[in-house]
């Protein structure tokens, strides 16, 4: 075979690969994420489903149960709150009044938190509001 | 002070926009006096920027409180080496560091190339003085270090308790020093582009070792996020796949294919397109990387804070690469490969191969980490992947990975011959199938086909490098009869560049295995359990021993935190292995408005001390979680009785009254211990990451070290190349090469 020819065909089968890379991974990003929504988006939540809930942990909301902590998390900018179950490891920022990342499933009237799914942002980095007393 | 701080930025941002103007007014006229002061320009600023940074870290040291930002990062009671830390852990500090770094390295770059690269080098200038006017523009107008706080200050916020571990103190630095020493490849390639000078390796020899230093600094600081979130954050692991995570792995993905690209170029002037676009794209994202962290676009347990910068970096970012992708297609005759692809059996194959690779996982990491805004943009709604996700691509890429890395550097130039392959392959071959074999027989480790796979190519890896070795010292010493050890180090000191890169494919092969293996075979359990009892998880047992509770002081005596633990005995079969404590601690809340001063303790940070006992065949890894909801009463109570008694004693009876309070809780919770949540992990091999990783850098310091051989090569590549051009023995007639009298540089000779 003609040494144009060769590589013409590697050519195609590496844009071959290429593309169908880029395929699957299009493809499984559709269906392997879950869909990010802050407390008053959850409103319309179906049962059973995957969803990254982020938001505040609301003042006041936090009971430490035997397995992990109950909470409520409300929107960034808002009142709109839903409460969470969640057992697992609780990062060590987790507070009131902190943002949240959890991953939660409606279940009944509230949410259950997936397992190590918890993660709670660092929060004195970079805050513009911390105010010297 | 702090006046003073401002109006060095200020200067440092007016001369570096003078040093543009010079540089490019300087090479477009030919004025070489004008060229010299642009490079004088960039050093001006690197003694501008040290001198503001250095303004900036005397007032955390000294607790200058009328700086806001040593206000609301830093306090008296802050132990001094985090003070200086500090000075970098706010949005403000950290972009004064970017940017004294990039002066730093600009300065230097300058200085070692101030004879050579007359060409390229004031376009480089003119790209790293643009980069240092867009990060002094945002020190001096949207974020300054040096403002200056409201009214009398007596006490700082103090630096976050989660933060106070040398790990994470040097994590910055090291991730800036490896994106700022990633700009100067990154303009020097501008540079080439502009002036038509790719198709000379000049630019990339210049500026290899910056770009090895940029890979260096950058794994280490990489390396040291993980290591800090394995032994100090209560989850246990080292790697989530986080956005934050993931930008800075990007460039480091583009800048190793970039190092092993570029070694085609310089031996057989093929890849040329790749090189350029590799060092362009690791520059965007390394400028990607840093924004990420303080935009707020993504969510991530890093993310912090929304921020104003938003705008300028992403008009930044556009244009970096916009004008990238734009020089590229301008320039793409001069780009042309002087040699084509003879075989896909060949190490141009393997490199071209590690291109794709490396370049495969980048884009699945950049499009799992973008995804949610992508998915914005496509449907509204914002979506996220988890670390399952990025596992079913990256593990096979990393597979394939190591792979090329045990084929390439063994495997021969242009066309691997059948007795070729069998000379070079059968060894290293018969080793990782024997390893395989061994594996699956012996520690039923088949379960896991994909860590079974990762053991064979690490095994096969390990084989191919041994074997070049023991062949280069044996060939040394036919040739000088040296002692086996001086052989080798006579070998490894002549070769740096190969044989130090040897020792990084070691150190990489060596890591992902240790990553391998404790992602596949560990064992990990939340437990709750009572004084006296015990947890079997992964062959072993835990028992609950007893409660530790203890009070800090920090050195000027002030209390600093409360921390309940536990003491767990890990024994095996009967024997003791090793005794953890694992502890929770609890730093007093700085918002003194409605927390009484007990319970103020309660409501602050807290922190994690891992009980964790490494090994090199497995680690034992615990953290526990106090049950104080107990407590909880006794705490009111106590905030109760010191309200009643407010303003009713001395401070010193008061703070001794709460040191009494203090002690008596932890006393309490000694006595009548609750029982306590436990995260057990043991898993195997863990240390071999870490140990990897050094193996990786020492491999590094090795390749980066400069030899005289490299000089004496020079020396004789520039005669070679003289002697040559003597005899009009005639380049290729490629059009878009500079004609020889043009150039000042002696021409690429393949040595």
């Amino acid at each position: 075979m003609q040494p144009a020819r060769k590589r013409k065909i590697r050519l195609v089968v590496a844009l071959t690969a290429a593309v169908v890379l880029a395929t699957a991974l299009v493809v499984t990003s559709f269906s392997a994420s879950s869909e990010a929504v802050s407390p008053s988006g959850l409103k319309s939540a179906k049962a059973g489903v995957a969803y990254q809930l982020t938001g505040k942990v609301l003042d006041g909301s936090v009971r430490t149960t035997s397995s992990g902590v109950d909470f409520r998390v409300r929107d960034r900018n808002g009142s709109a709150s839903v409460p969470v179950t969640y057992s697992g490891a609780v990062p060590d920022p987790f507070r009131e009044g902190r943002e949240v990342i959890v991953t939660v499933r409606k279940q009944g009237a509230g949410f259950v938190g997936e397992r190590d799914s918890l993660i709670t942002k660092c929060p004195s980095k970079f805050t513009e509001d911390a105010t010297p007393h | 002070m702090a006046t003073v701080g401002r109006a060095l930025l200020i200067l440092a941002l007016a001369t570096a926009a003078y040093g543009i103007f010079a540089s490019i007014y300087g090479a477009r006229t030919g004025r070489s006096q004008w060229v010299v002061s642009g490079r004088r320009a960039v050093y001006a600023v690197a003694a501008l920027c040290t001198g503001a940074f250095g303004i900036l870290e005397y007032a955390f040291l000294t607790s200058d409180f009328s700086f806001a930002t040593v206000a609301s990062h830093s306090s008296t009671t802050t132990p001094l080496f985090y003070r200086a830390a500090a000075a970098w852990s706010s949005q403000e500090g950290s972009l004064m560091l970017w940017l004294w770094l990039l002066s730093l390295w600009s300065s230097l770059v300058l200085f070692l190339t101030r004879r050579s690269l007359r060409i390229v080098a004031p376009y480089a200038t003119a790209v790293l003085l643009g980069f240092a006017v867009f990060f002094a523009g945002l020190l001096v107008f949207l974020e300054t270090p040096f403002g200056l706080s409201q009214g009398f200050v007596a006490e700082g916020t103090g630096l976050n308790p989660l933060l106070r571990h040398p790990s994470m103190m040097i994590h910055p630095p090291m991730l800036y020093s490896g994106y700022t020493l990633f700009a100067i490849p990154f303009a020097f390639a501008v540079g080439a582009l502009v002036t038509r000078q790719v198709g000379a390796a000049d630019w990339i020899r210049s500026t290899r070792r910056f770009a090895l230093g940029a890979w260096f600094f950058l794994g280490i600081g990489i390396l040291l996020g993980a290591r800090w979130s394995y032994t100090e954050l209560g989850w246990g692991g080292y790697w989530a796949w986080d956005p934050v995570e993931n930008a800075s792995l990007l460039p480091w993905l583009t800048g190793t294919a970039f190092l092993h690209s570029i070694m085609l170029q310089e031996k057989r002037g093929m890849l040329k397109i790749w090189n350029v676009s590799l060092v362009l794209a690791t520059g965007v994202l390394a400028i990607m990387g840093t924004f990420l962290v303080r935009s707020g676009i993504l969510d991530s347990i890093h993310a912090f804070g929304a921020s104003t910068l938003g705008v300028p970096f992403v008009i930044l970012i556009g244009a970096m690469i916009a004008g990238s992708i734009g020089l590229v297609v301008w320039r793409r005759q001069a780009l042309r490969s002087e040699n084509r692809l003879d075989s896909m059996l060949s190490r141009e194959a393997v490199f071209l191969g590690n291109n794709l690779v490396l370049v495969a996982m980048a884009f699945v990491v950049f499009w799992g980490t973008f995804w949610p805004l992508i998915a914005e943009a496509l449907t509204g709604t914002r979506r996220s992947l988890g670390p399952p996700w990025f596992d079913r691509y990256t593990v096979p890429l990393a597979l394939v990975l190591v792979l090329l890395s045990g084929i390439g550097p063994v495997i021969a130039w242009r066309r691997a011959t059948a007795a070729n392959a069998r000379r070079n392959f059968v060894f290293p071959i018969g080793v990782g199938l024997a390893t395989g074999a061994v594996l699956s027989a012996f520690l039923g480790v088949a379960s896991r086909p994909l860590a079974l796979a990762m053991f064979v190519v690490g095994a096969f890896v390990f084989a191919t490098v041994a074997q070049e070795f023991w062949r280069g010292v044996a060939a040394r010493r036919t040739m000088t009869g040296e002692g086996p050890l001086r052989a080798l180090r006579s070998l490894v000191a002549r070769n740096r560049r190969r044989y130090g890169g040897y020792i990084i494919h070691v150190g990489m092969a060596t890591l992902f295995i240790g990553v391998a293996a404790s992602t596949a075979f560990n064992d990990a359990r939340d437990i709750r359990l009572d004084v006296g009892q015990t947890a079997h998880v992964g062959g072993y047992d835990f028992r609950y021993v007893k409660p530790t509770s203890r009070l800090s002081t920090t050195g000027s005596g002030e209390l600093e935190k409360i921390s309940f633990g536990a003491v767990v005995v890990v024994s095996k079969d009967g024997r003791t292995v090793t005794t953890l404590r694992p502890e929770r601690g609890y730093f007093p809340s700085l918002d003194v408005n409605g927390l009484g001063p007990v319970g103020r303790f309660f409501e602050g940070e807290a922190t994690s001390e891992v009980g964790l006992r490494a090994g090199l065949r497995r680690d034992i890894w615990t953290a526990m979680t106090p049950d104080i909801r107990a407590l909880l009463p006794i705490i009111r109570d106590g905030d109760r009785v010191f309200r009643n008694a407010a303003g009713k004693l001395a401070p010193a009876a008061e703070a001794a009254a709460l040191g009494q309070a203090l002690r008596g809780l932890a006393n309490r919770y000694t006595q009548n211990p609750p029982p306590a949540t436990f995260r057990i992990i043991t898993s195997p091999l863990v240390t071999w990451i870490w140990l990897g990783a050094i193996i990786v850098f020492g491999g590094a310091i090795i390749a980066m070290w400069p030899g005289t051989d490299s000089t004496r090569r020079r020396a004789k590549a520039r005669y070679a190349a003289r002697v040559a051009q003597e005899l009009g023995a005639g380049d290729d007639d490629d059009p878009a090469e500079p004609q020889p009298d043009e150039r000042e540089h002696e021409r690429p000779v393949v040595v």
